[in-house]
């Protein structure tokens, strides 16, 4: 089975103006979102309790609510369905600092007489813990960024490492903005999501940008854009088709993972395709609009080639000594 | 025909091999052998980060520098007056001006202090550096006897470490039900601060009239009954002795076949003990277990030998933790949460299940797809596929990795990304048999072709999970790690053990001009 033949190529740089107008209002939309509706962090970074309780029945929401109208703690406190009606997370502002009698005991007590229940999950995150995490987690993302940035340029030219970086922070903006738009938690594992999106989405980047670098030094056409067009037409059926199974098993994830890993799973389905998208209409075309000197690169690659020859030269007639 | 061996298939067989068999007790459960420990969130369990007060360790270093102090005043006939204490300096008067060069002496012995005073009244407090470096000892040793604690509760392999500077991780893996879980933390975090105290017999009657600062006044303090908060009594405020001072605690019973605990003092306790009973016959002893009063009985006697008794209302379980708790030294300050993530076995269960389903649905998907399109092709890439999830299950129970929710999406996403390599690789060899490459010829320049590209789109993720494990914490760690072993893995069954497999079939590979079968394209 064959999804593209290699029998023509495909005018991608052509059209890399209607799809930089298009990144470009996705990306100007998840801002937008991202300034007005705001992340919504979840304990693991703004602090706080979650409390997740399931009823051997459907969960008296309302009930719950009235019962904990009787403790201060659990002001603002918010009660929320997890995957089945007969599941909810409680979700507060506050914490506690005792080690015998936590907050998650408080609630237990609170709940007593709503029904027959479990409490199956109680996290409690500080906030100075929950600032440290924060902290870590942006730290994280820059490290890596830079870490990749580094690796792309010393491997291939600062322009391609500076086309990816682009590429991924586009990636990172759209599927921010995804996260705001549907109001998912921001917790440490939509962090690991997003980590992975810049490995895999990076991972797409590199095999297109390989076929560049490939394409440009083995061709003698000069002409930048059509290499692109050539490089990004023959890893075509490779990138649909990886892009394919990790969005087979993201998506099994998202479908059947369970609700602890919702999140998770959203943000890498995000991920896949925008990655995808992005190593063909974003980072490619950025490497042509940086104007990557195919000429130059042809000259530097020929005196690197003499050079190699020269010490070649060299070295052999150290070796026969005529030297 | 014949098939011929080359090193890639060997080398190949050898990690199969390997897969097989060291993941074989994770997955069997075998008794024996190391086996992939499952993460709290997945069997259930209590993960806390504790933070420690540890100006209150300061606060009880000085409390115990008063008591020497009035103990030596008392040994030596010193008089002395006005003993105070504030948060880090001791004060007192020496009421006869000869005795000042032996009291002088006396606390120039006290560690990490500066004794300064004018006339008869001296001041001892605290160097700022004694002042961290107990700080961190409070720290250290809070950790020591959590760790004694925990060791002796019956759980399997309990975590306590040091996290960062001044955090303490503790993690407890199989715990089944809330009343374990309560009962963990309740000897975390029990002071276990044994004090044997005087009560204070000539104002005693007036205990009920006085309020906190009245008592304070005499340097006394109110304490409350452990079993009737109403009882209440005046008590020294700087102890006879404390809990420092004990060599053993265990569980007894009393004649009513109640539990109790016994406890023994060394021989420097057993020595003040027996000075302060001699001298107090017919006065009252309070004994005081974190702030509360235990037991208050006549001292008929002298008291030698350095033992004794706490009487209370307790269960045999909860007398046991308390022997425990005591046994393992007290927290020299309290402990307080910073983080607490605790899941129940149930939910546990339910996220091994999903995982599952997700792994195993996403597995059949991907590898149905992989014949699909490329028939032979795509049956050796699934080898290579599985080959790599043995390999990834064996390097994980050899290093006794801990198996975490996010990282069975490591696993799942591994799945999806092993077989990269193989799709980057045939696409490569389709290609080169278009331009009108024999098979054969197609297969060795493919690989050769798609070598850099996979590399470098491999690295750049390693480095992305490199620094998730860096920074990431608990669970995140484990997808890190998962990810990591997936891709170094899949280097080793995509690249070189499919390479291998072609070798190994390449007479029959360039007999057949049937592109179709091996690479799911027209001839």
């Amino acid at each position: 089975m064959e999804f593209f033949k290699y029998t023509r190529t495909f005018n991608f740089m052509g059209k890399s103006k209607i799809a930089m107008i298009f990144s470009i209002i996705l990306v100007l939309a998840s801002y937008a979102l991202l300034a007005t509706k705001g992340l919504n962090y979840g304990v693991d970074f703004a602090g706080g309790t979650i409390v997740q309780v399931k009823y051997d029945t459907t969960a008296p929401i309302d009930t719950m609510r009235e019962k904990l109208k009787s403790n201060e703690l659990f002001k603002g406190a918010s009660i929320t369905e997890f995957g089945s009606p007969d599941e909810v997370v409680i979700r507060m502002k506050s914490t506690t600092g005792s080690v015998t009698v936590d907050i998650g005991d408080v609630t237990r007590e609170a709940l007593k007489g709503s029904g027959k229940f479990e409490i199956r999950r109680v996290d409690i995150v500080g906030p100075t813990v929950g600032a440290e995490l924060k902290e870590k987690g942006i730290m994280s993302l820059l490290l890596a960024m830079l870490g990749i940035l580094i690796y792309v340029a010393f491997r291939f030219e600062w322009r391609f490492a500076v086309a990816s970086i682009f590429a991924l922070i586009h990636d990172i903006s759209i599927a921010l903005g995804a996260i705001t738009l549907v109001g998912l938690d921001v917790n440490l594992d939509v962090l690991a999501a997003l980590l992975t999106i810049l490995g895999y989405s990076l991972n797409d980047t590199i095999i297109v940008f390989d076929r560049i670098r490939e394409g440009v030094t083995e061709s003698r056409n000069s002409e930048l854009a059509e290499t692109i067009n050539e490089s990004v037409t023959r890893t075509l059926a490779r990138t649909t088709l990886t892009s394919l199974t990790t969005f087979f098993v993201v998506f099994t994830l998202f479908m059947f993972g369970g609700e602890i890993i919702h999140a998770f799973a959203f943000t890498l389905l995000v991920g896949v395709v925008v990655g995808t998208y992005s190593s063909i209409f974003v980072a490619s075309p950025i490497l042509l609009w940086f104007g990557f000197d195919v000429k130059g690169y042809h000259e530097k690659l020929a005196a690197k080639a003499k050079r190699e020859a020269e010490k070649q030269r060299m070295r052999d007639q150290y070796e026969s000594g005529v030297m | 025909m014949r098939m011929k061996l080359n090193y890639r298939i060997v080398i190949f067989a050898l990690a199969i091999i390997f897969g097989i068999v060291f993941s074989a007790p994770s997955l069997l459960q075998t008794q024996d052998g190391k086996k992939i420990t499952l993460g709290l969130d997945l069997q259930g369990g209590l993960h806390m980060l504790l933070g420690v007060k540890t100006e209150e360790a300061v606060k009880s270093r000085i409390k115990s520098i008063a008591a020497s102090v009035k103990h030596f005043a008392e040994r030596e006939d010193v008089l002395i007056d006005n003993l105070t204490f504030d948060e880090s300096s001791v004060s007192f008067e020496v009421l006869d001006s000869d005795e000042l060069p032996k009291v002088k002496e006396f606390l120039a012995e006290v560690e990490g202090s500066d004794v300064t005073g004018t006339g008869e009244l001296l001041t001892l407090s605290l160097t700022p550096e004694e002042v961290i470096k107990t700080q961190k000892e409070a720290i250290s040793q809070a950790i020591e006897t959590i760790r004694n604690r925990l060791d002796q509760f019956g759980l399997t392999e309990p975590v306590v470490a040091r996290q960062g500077d001044e955090k303490i991780l503790v993690q407890l893996a199989g715990i089944k039900t809330q009343e374990e879980e309560q009962r963990a933390r309740e000897l975390i975090s029990r002071a276990a601060k044994l004090e044997l105290m005087a009560v204070d017999e000539d104002r005693a009657a007036r205990v009920y009239n006085m309020s906190n600062a009245d008592a304070a006044e005499y340097g006394d303090v109110i304490l409350e009954d452990a079993k009737n908060p109403a009882i209440k009594y005046l008590v020294r405020e700087i102890p006879i002795l404390d809990g420092g001072m004990l060599t053993d605690a265990s569980m007894g019973f009393d004649q009513n076949n109640r539990p109790l605990i016994n406890f023994k003092l060394n021989a420097e306790g057993a020595e003040i003990f027996g000075d302060f009973t001699g001298k107090s016959v017919g006065k009252r002893l309070a004994v005081v277990l974190d702030g509360k009063v235990y037991s208050a009985p006549n001292i008929n006697e002298r008291i030698g030998g350095g033992s004794g008794q706490i009487s209370g209302n307790y269960s045999v379980m909860e007398a046991k933790d308390l022997a425990i708790a005591l046994r393992s030294g007290s927290l020299l300050a309290p402990i307080y949460l910073m983080e607490k993530r605790s899941v129940g076995p149930s939910l546990g269960a339910d996220s091994i299940k999903a995982s599952l389903v997700a792994l195993i649905g996403g597995f059949v998907l991907v590898i149905i797809f992989m014949i699909v399109y490329y028939r032979m092709a795509g049956i050796i890439a699934n080898i290579a596929l599985i080959a790599n999830l043995f390999i990834l299950l064996a390097v994980m129970s050899l290093f006794g990795a801990t198996l975490t929710l996010p990282g069975m999406a490591g696993i799942v996403l591994t799945v999806g990304m092993a077989v990269d390599a193989n799709v980057i690789i045939s696409e490569r060899i389709r290609e080169l048999i278009y331009e009108g490459k024999s098979m054969h010829k197609a297969i060795d320049d493919g690989y050769s072709n798609a070598m850099r590209a996979i590399l470098d789109a491999n690295i750049t993720t390693l480095i992305a999970s490199v620094v998730l494990y860096a920074y990431g914490t608990g669970a995140i760690k484990g997808f890190a790690i998962t990810m990591s072993i997936g891709i170094l893995a899949s280097m080793l069954t995509a690249i070189l053990g499919t390479h291998g497999i072609y070798q190994m079939l390449e007479s029959k590979i360039s007999k057949s001009k049937n592109n179709r079968f091996w690479f799911g394209i027209k001839g």
